[in-house]
């Protein structure tokens, strides 16, 4: 992408806010706005350093949360492309210092997407007694002509706590390759959820995993996913426990309609005697009670079935 | 008045009778209970009238103010009053306990879900943001479902076991709004065989065996709770046994 005018850039910003609703950020709240391989605006507080490169097809960017800073507001990130067509490939590394605490909110967009490829590579590091919380909402057009590929590596230290939402409710999804993957160390605790809700030819494959590897570490991996038309997905959760007394749950639930096809995969894997691992899955139509209770209430199964599924993806 | 009739139905799960020619009358603006010992057919009968996957194929007729129900769906039931408080209900993943108690009221508003939820005795300020999910016990989520129905202002309530699982504390708040919904004009129907809900009601009818054996006062109806059980028979018989053993209902 060749470099913009400061009228394309200011052009192309609008757009991009436009598109997540939100087209103004107070002074005392971080933000950055990356379009294709520009970053277009930046705004950092302190305690946050940001420093981003513009690579031939996307950005790479370094993050970094200085030791002992609690961001007081959530960071926003607001990646996309206005285009229909193009390939954003998004390099981050991020840096939670010991004892530092901040939200990240990144903000998707792709909304004329017809053939759009998002490729993500980050890694996380979660130094000692720090935490970060990463939610990530992905709004697409209704073509579904997205390729997005999050790959995501996490190190969790000591008394360290990293939580990670994956959202995709709006929009048709296209085609999704996510693959999450935390180690996490003595006390730490890690907690990775997706929501997605696909439709027509959608195709979704999430890989997530955590490897408890520290006493008394936690992990919770939750995939919610609702299908209908024909979109199908594979959902492989591994959850390994191999320190005495870490806990870890899985927790996977997928509501599938019309012609749409549901896979899970769940591994869960306990290598000590004083460890202990729980999984629950659940795929089929939406749950008959459910159904019945709201179908008593005088709604329809068309609504019933909405409200059943928005509250899943909730 | 009759707000619903229950005409000779018969309802049958493999082969065998679980509702044996029921005839009942619903008085519009009463309270009534359905008593009889575990497997009678009490909560069958209820979901028959509200029409549930797998209680809709019966031989006679149910009529609400005259006219078959029996074609209509559930959720048609549900449009025309009809309502069930279900004996074990839902969780529901996500879902705002707003949301679930507006979901069937005709005014959706935060004031019609807060009066509601203070009617059975739940802090709105406390449980409006919550889920209908695992997180609340099942005698929250029972007294949910019953603010949901209070909301819907149904014409018809069938309670399935409204007390069960429900703490001791909290069982006035269910009896309270069984007498706000009949003060409002609701029609109620008690599945119960607890003798402190019966006494909620005005007229009871007892079956056994998927059968009416009695049917008056509800004072009158206390005696199968004092350890007579009469005139109901033994359950666990062939349906033709047990009602061949009861007088004939009155």
């Amino acid at each position: 992408m060749s470099e913009l005018t400061l009228t394309e850039k200011e052009k192309l910003l609008a757009e991009l806010l436009a598109s997540i609703n939100q087209h103004r950020f107070a002074p005392d709240v971080a933000h950055v706005e990356i379009h294709g391989n520009q970053v277009l605006n930046k705004n950092l507080v302190e305690g946050l350093i940001v420093e981003a490169e513009t690579i031939e097809d996307g950005v790479q960017v370094h993050i970094r949360v200085k030791r002992g800073v609690a961001l007081k507001n959530p960071v926003h990130f607001c990646f996309g492309l206005i285009p229909d067509n193009g390939v954003q490939r998004i390099v981050i590394d991020t840096v939670i210092e010991q004892g530092a605490h901040a939200t990240f909110i990144a903000n998707c967009t792709f909304p004329n997407a017809v053939n759009v490829r998002h490729l993500m590579n980050a890694t996380i590091e979660i130094k000692e007694g720090a935490s970060l919380s990463y939610f990530e909402r992905h709004t697409h057009g209704p073509e579904g002509g997205v390729t997005i590929v999050p790959v995501t590596n996490v190190r969790v230290h000591e008394d360290g706590r990293f939580s990670t939402e994956f959202e995709l409710i709006k929009g048709a999804a296209g085609i999704i390759e996510l693959d999450y993957a935390a180690e996490v160390d003595a006390n730490a605790t890690v907690d990775m959820k997706t929501r997605i809700f696909g439709r027509a030819s959608d195709r979704i494959h999430i890989k997530e995993a955590a490897h408890l590897a520290g006493p008394g570490s936690t992990g919770v991996l939750t995939s919610h996913i609702a299908l209908k038309n024909t979109a199908t997905a594979t959902i492989e959760n591994e959850l390994v426990a191999d320190a005495p007394y870490a806990r870890g749950h899985v927790d996977c639930k997928e509501i599938v309609q019309d012609e749409a096809k549901a896979r899970a995969i769940p591994i869960v894997q306990v290598n000590n005697h004083l460890a202990h691992v729980t999984h629950e899955a659940a795929i089929g139509s939406v749950d008959s009670k459910q159904l019945e209770t709201l179908l008593s209430r005088g709604l329809t199964e068309d609504e019933a079935t909405e409200m059943i599924i928005q509250g899943l993806l909730s | 008045m009759n707000l619903l009739e229950i005409k000779n139905l018969s309802l049958f799960k493999d082969n065998r009778p679980i509702l044996n020619n029921l005839s009942m009358d619903i008085w519009a603006g009463h309270v009534h209970a359905v008593i009889g010992p575990n497997g009678a057919g009490k909560s069958t009968l209820a979901n028959t009238i509200m029409g549930l996957s797998g209680y809709r194929d019966f031989e006679g007729d149910i009529l609400l103010e005259g006219e078959s129900i029996a074609p209509l769906s559930v959720d048609e039931r549900a449009r025309r009053g009809i309502t069930l408080l279900f004996q074990e209900p839902a969780r529901f993943e996500g879902l705002g306990v707003m949301s679930f108690i507006l979901a069937g009221a005709k005014e959706k508003s935060r004031a019609v879900a807060e009066e509601a939820l203070a009617k059975v005795g739940l802090a709105p300020e406390k449980y409006l943001m919550r889920a209908v999910d695992k997180t609340l016990s099942g005698g929250e989520r029972k007294r949910i479902e019953l603010a949901s129905i209070y909301a819907m202002k149904p014409r018809l309530v069938l309670m399935d076991e409204p007390d069960s699982g429900v703490d001791i504390d909290s069982i006035k708040y269910i009896f309270s709004i069984i007498k706000e919904l009949r003060k409002a004009g609701s029609t109620v129907v008690l599945i119960t065989h607890s003798p402190e809900v019966l006494r909620r009601a005005d007229h009871a009818f007892l079956i056994c065996a998927g059968t009416l054996v009695d049917k008056g006062e509800m004072s009158r109806m206390f005696d199968y709770f004092n350890g007579k059980c009469v005139p109901c028979a033994h359950v666990g018989q062939p349906v033709e046994d047990a009602v061949a053993q009861t007088p004939a209902s009155t």
